[in-house]
Parts: C-alpha cells; sequence; structure tokens
C-alpha cells in the first residue's frame, strides 16, 4: 500500500469589494462540499480567490500541504501554478479549438504519452466521434463532458463547481447531474460546489456551508443542515418558508411572535431567535385534542402541479400574523377542499429553533 | 495623370498599418491587464481619435522637428524625418493607430473572462494564452480593426501636410492631391481622385462588414 495522500483544503480568508465584506474560515478533508448561499453572498469570489484569480487582503489557503496564498508571508502562486480545476455553468471551452484541441492544451507538459491520455479521456466520457467538432457544434451535454474531461486531464488536486447547471432546463439539468455525481464519486478528491439551489445540493453534496452576506453561518454534514439547520439564512435555503421571530417563554415553550402562538419545544436555548418549520413537516389534525394544534383559517390554495400549497393564517387572532404555507397532496386536499378552516399539528422534534 | 499620388498613399497606408497593428494589439493586449492607471494610459491611447489632424501633425513636427532631441540624434545619421516619406508613413500610423487599438481593446474585453481564467488555471502561461486563445478567438474583430485603420490611413490629410508637406511625386499623397487640384482649380483632376478615394473606402468598409459578420457565426455559448 503506498502513502495515504493528505486531502485537506484550508481557507481563512478576509476580502473586501464593493461595499462587501468576504470573511470566512473553512476546510474539506476530501469530500464534496456545498458553498450554498444566495447570489451575491461571496460563493463565486471564493472560488475565485482559492483559484488564485482574485486575490485575498488577508488570511491563507492552503491545499495538500501546499500554501497558494499567506499574506504574512508575502505567498501569492499564480493560478497556473495552484492546480485547481474550475468549472463554469458557460463551460467557458476555447471556441477556436476543436474537442481534442480543447483537452489536449490541458495535459500537462511532462507528459509523454500525451496522446494516450487523451483518447483515454474522450473514451471516458462517451465523446468518441466528435473529436473534430468545435465546441458550437457540440450539445449542451457534450459541452460538460469536454469542460469536465478537460479539466480532469489537467490533474487538479480540487475540483470547483461555480453554478454548473443553473443555465440549464430542468430534465437535462437531471440527467447532467446525475452525469457529474458520478464522475465525483470516481475522483473522490476535494470539490467544492457552489449553488444556491438546495435540491442539487442535497443530491451532490456530502458536507453544506451556508454563506450568508460573505460570512459562513454553518458547515454541517448534509443530513444535519437540511434536517437541523441552526441559522435563520440555513432555514431558508434549506427551504423552510415558515419561520417566525421567536421569544422564550420556558425551557420548553416558546412564544412565536409573528404568529401569536406558543408553541411547546423539547429545549429552547437563551439565545433562540426565530423558529420554524418546514411545509412538509405540518400535518392536519381532526380536532386540537392534541399538544401543539391550532386552528388556521384557510387564505387561499395555490395549485402546483402534483399537490397543492394552503395558505394559511392562525385563527381567533384579530390582528394581522405572518402567513404559513402548507403543502398538502392530491389525496389529502380531497378531504379539506370545501373547509374554511382546519387544525394544524405543529410536530415537536420538528421545530426549527433558530439562534441567528 | 499622374498616378504618383496614389503609389504614395498606398505605401504609407500599407506600411501605417503594419506598425499600428503590431502596436495596436499589443497596446490593447498591454491596458486590459492595467488596474488603476487603466483610465489614464486609454486617454493617452485613444487621444488621437479626438484631436484635429493638424493638432497631432504639430505635435509629431515639434517631436521629431531638426531641433528636437530625436530630429538631432537622426540628422546624425543624415535621417531627415520632416518633408520626406517617412513622415506621410509616420502621420498615417499615428492617426490610424486609436481605430487599431479600441477595436481590438473590444474584442479583448468581450472575450468570456471565464474562458480566460479557466486557461489560467489548466497551466497555461499568459504568453500562450494571448496566442492560442485571445488572438483567435479575436481574429474577425483585429480584421475589421486592421481594415478600419487602412482606410483611415489612406485618407489622412491634416497630420500628413504638417509633418511631410505637399512635395508631388514625394509626399503628395491623394488627400493632398484633391486639395493641390482645387487650390489649382483644376476640378477635373480634383474629381478623379475623389472617385478612386472613394471606391477603395468603399470596398474597404465592405470587406470590413464580412469579417464582423464571421464573429457571429464563431461565437459559442458565452454568459457569465
Amino acid at each position: 500500500m503506498g502513502k495515504e495522500v493528505i486531502k485537506i483544503l484550508y481557507v481563512n480568508i478576509k476580502k473586501e469589494f464593493d461595499n462587501f465584506k468576504l470573511d470566512i474560515e473553512f476546510e474539506t478533508n476530501g469530500e464534496t462540499m456545498a458553498l450554498l448561499g444566495a447570489s451575491g453572498c461571496g460563493k463565486s469570489m471564493t472560488l475565485k480567490c482559492i483559484a488564485g484569480i482574485e486575490k485575498p487582503d488577508e488570511g491563507e489557503i492552503i491545499l495538500n500541504n501546499r500554501i497558494l496564498f499567506n499574506s504574512k508571508k508575502k505567498i501569492n502562486l499564480l493560478p497556473q501554478k495552484r492546480k485547481v480545476g474550475l468549472l463554469f455553468q458557460s463551460y467557458a471551452l476555447f471556441p477556436n479549438m476543436t474537442l481534442r484541441e480543447n483537452i489536449a492544451i490541458a495535459v500537462p507538459k511532462d507528459r509523454n504519452n500525451k496522446n494516450e491520455i487523451i483518447n483515454e479521456k474522450i473514451e471516458a466520457f462517451s465523446l468518441k466521434g466528435l473529436e473534430n467538432n468545435y465546441p458550437h457544434q457540440l450539445s449542451g451535454g457534450q459541452q460538460q463532458r469536454v469542460a469536465l474531461a478537460r479539466m480532469l486531464v489537467n490533474e487538479p488536486e480540487i475540483l470547483m463547481l461555480d453554478e454548473p447547471f443553473s443555465a440549464l432546463d430542468e430534465h437535462l439539468r437531471w440527467r447532467m447531474e446525475q452525469e457529474i455525481i458520478s464522475i465525483l464519486r470516481t475522483y473522490g478528491g476535494n470539490t467544492l460546489y457552489v449553488s444556491h439551489n438546495k435540491d442539487e445540493v442535497f443530491r451532490i453534496c456530502e458536507k453544506v456551508a451556508v454563506f450568508n452576506k460573505g460570512k459562513i453561518e454553518e458547515i454541517n454534514s448534509r443530513e444535519e443542515i437540511f434536517n437541523r439547520p441552526t441559522t435563520y439564512a440555513a432555514a431558508v435555503l434549506t427551504g423552510c418558508k415558515n419561520i417566525s421571530k421567536a421569544k422564550k417563554i420556558s425551557e420548553n415553550k416558546v412564544y412565536a411572535v409573528d404568529l401569536g402562538l406558543e408553541l411547546n419545544c423539547n429545549e429552547v436555548d437563551d439565545d433562540v431567535k426565530f423558529v420554524g418549520i418546514y411545509t412538509e413537516h405540518l400535518k392536519v389534525s381532526e380536532d386540537n385534542k392534541e399538544d401543539n394544534t391550532f386552528e388556521f383559517n384557510i387564505l387561499n390554495v395555490i395549485d402546483n402541479l402534483f399537490s397543492h400549497t394552503l395558505v394559511l393564517s392562525p385563527r381567533i387572532k384579530d390582528y394581522e400574523t405572518q402567513k404559513i404555507y402548507m403543502e398538502v397532496s392530491e389525496s389529502q386536499f380531497k378531504g379539506i377542499e370545501n373547509k374554511k378552516s382546519i387544525y394544524l399539528h405543529f410536530n415537536k422534534k420538528n421545530l426549527l429553533l433558530l439562534n441567528k | 495623370m499622374n498616378y504618383s499620388p496614389l503609389l504614395i498613399s498606398l505605401k504609407a497606408a500599407v506600411i501605417a498599418t503594419m506598425i499600428t497593428f503590431v502596436f495596436g494589439i499589443y497596446a490593447a493586449y498591454f491596458t486590459t491587464k492595467l488596474d488603476k492607471a487603466k483610465g489614464l494610459v486609454d486617454g493617452i491611447l485613444t487621444i488621437p481619435l479626438v484631436l484635429p489632424p493638424t493638432v497631432l501633425g504639430f505635435f509629431l513636427l515639434v517631436l521629431l522637428g531638426k531641433n528636437s532631441i530625436i530630429g538631432k540624434f537622426l540628422s546624425s545619421y543624415d535621417i531627415f524625418i520632416v518633408f520626406s516619406e517617412a513622415a506621410t508613413i509616420i502621420a498615417s500610423a499615428v492617426v490610424s493607430f486609436p481605430l487599431m487599438y479600441r477595436t481590438v481593446r473590444g474584442a479583448f474585453e468581450q472575450l468570456d473572462r471565464n474562458m480566460i481564467y479557466v486557461a489560467k488555471t489548466l497551466g497555461l502561461s499568459n504568453h500562450k494564452i494571448f496566442l492560442k486563445i485571445m488572438l483567435p478567438n479575436s481574429f474577425s474583430s483585429i480584421m475589421a480593426g486592421t481594415i478600419l485603420a487602412f482606410a483611415r490611413a489612406l485618407g489622412e490629410f491634416g497630420a500628413t501636410i504638417m509633418l511631410a508637406g505637399n512635395i508631388p511625386g514625394k509626399t503628395q499623397t491623394m488627400a493632398v492631391a484633391v486639395y493641390s487640384a482645387v487650390q489649382a482649380g483644376n476640378r477635373t483632376l480634383a474629381y478623379k481622385w475623389v472617385a478612386i478615394m472613394v471606391g477603395i473606402s468603399l470596398v474597404s468598409m465592405i470587406v470590413m462588414n464580412k469579417f464582423e459578420k464571421m464573429q457571429v457565426v464563431k461565437v459559442g455559448k458565452g454568459g457569465n
């Protein structure tokens, strides 16, 4: 057995630009990590700093024991020396080169079996027969594969994908996502995946870093982040639509300010700021005998393709409260179609208590 | 009819365009890399486009005249720029330079920046990126800029008459010949030169449009 290769990316950087402050620190250990955040939160800038295209004001970037950037030691490697792979949504293929030339130009100089390497990649990415085509003659899927092949043939020590699918329509997106997942599995090194799409992130990544206004709010495994987000930004980004300001009442009771409801919880921290629940976790009840069950007026029904979204507000409140959104299936909807109000159960274990 | 103005003009324009071609592309590449001084450098390089050519000619006269440092240096080797054939070339080159520089710079700036970033992370040197990616993908704009510069160089009048004068058979270009013909009351001759110049300019513009259309076909999917 050979020596275990250390696959660690450590990033700790600060950068100010356009009245915006990026100040982040994180580490990955050979896994696929998502940088999840709304647009303009510093995700892409982070990738550019790691790639050496942008220079951080201060800090340190280390990749597999190599210092890529260190402001104190005045180290700032050129992008050419960093061994990082970048994939953009536009794929950025070289339009003046054929498919084969696009891959060939990325083969490291010191290889003497260049042709073999290229042929192998063309084969592996099912691009055979298209070698002499120019990028504009290729389909979107083929372009993506060329971009991936070009990136991998360069033998990068980290892959960085910047919203690779955001310009695609849904069915194509699904297929290309599957391709990327299988490629990332075989690559097995550090991967950073920038996205604002929660579903995509959940399917592709093992770890998630939640970006908000230039800071990382939370880093955790995808299961933790998606089941138990601990911050407002993380909850919103993972798709939580029902979030209210909260005040602690007692050790296991919280007051949802925007809804005017008292909710029983398992354990309330002193610094709780918000309470939330995913639309999928709300349950319709027959009556309000059960704990944490309240009557809600149905204000509106939004029809989706395979479900309905109910827009609700708590009954017996003489002031306007925040609305609650709940998703019900076709069959569930049959039972409540003609009702003016329903009982909703907020399961204790599904309540998200957010402290930021 | 004496055709020497046509030959003098063509010679000056062709050589001036070659000079502009090299310096224009280089200047465009150089300024796209600048950060803070970009505005100032761009202003200096573009100024020949907005200054009256006579003012430009005056500057050149001061710079290259026999009392200037350059003029003195050259005259010690028996080289005299002012009122020489070289003056027609220099005047045309200076006046047409901004057109080349601007067109190419525009093309460089329109290149997908992500493409350049990716090229860098793939380990391609800046030199290689310039030669293998920036130049080929700006080909049609470079050709369009070259033709534009050529057409401008061919029609140069103001700076030429200041620096090169109006010596028939030596520095009298077509544009100057039109002026001389009108001055001398020779309308027929003036019409002939005008017709030739309009013809050449028109053909140049048609060729240039062909190159610009090529661009549309070559560019693939862009975006950020």
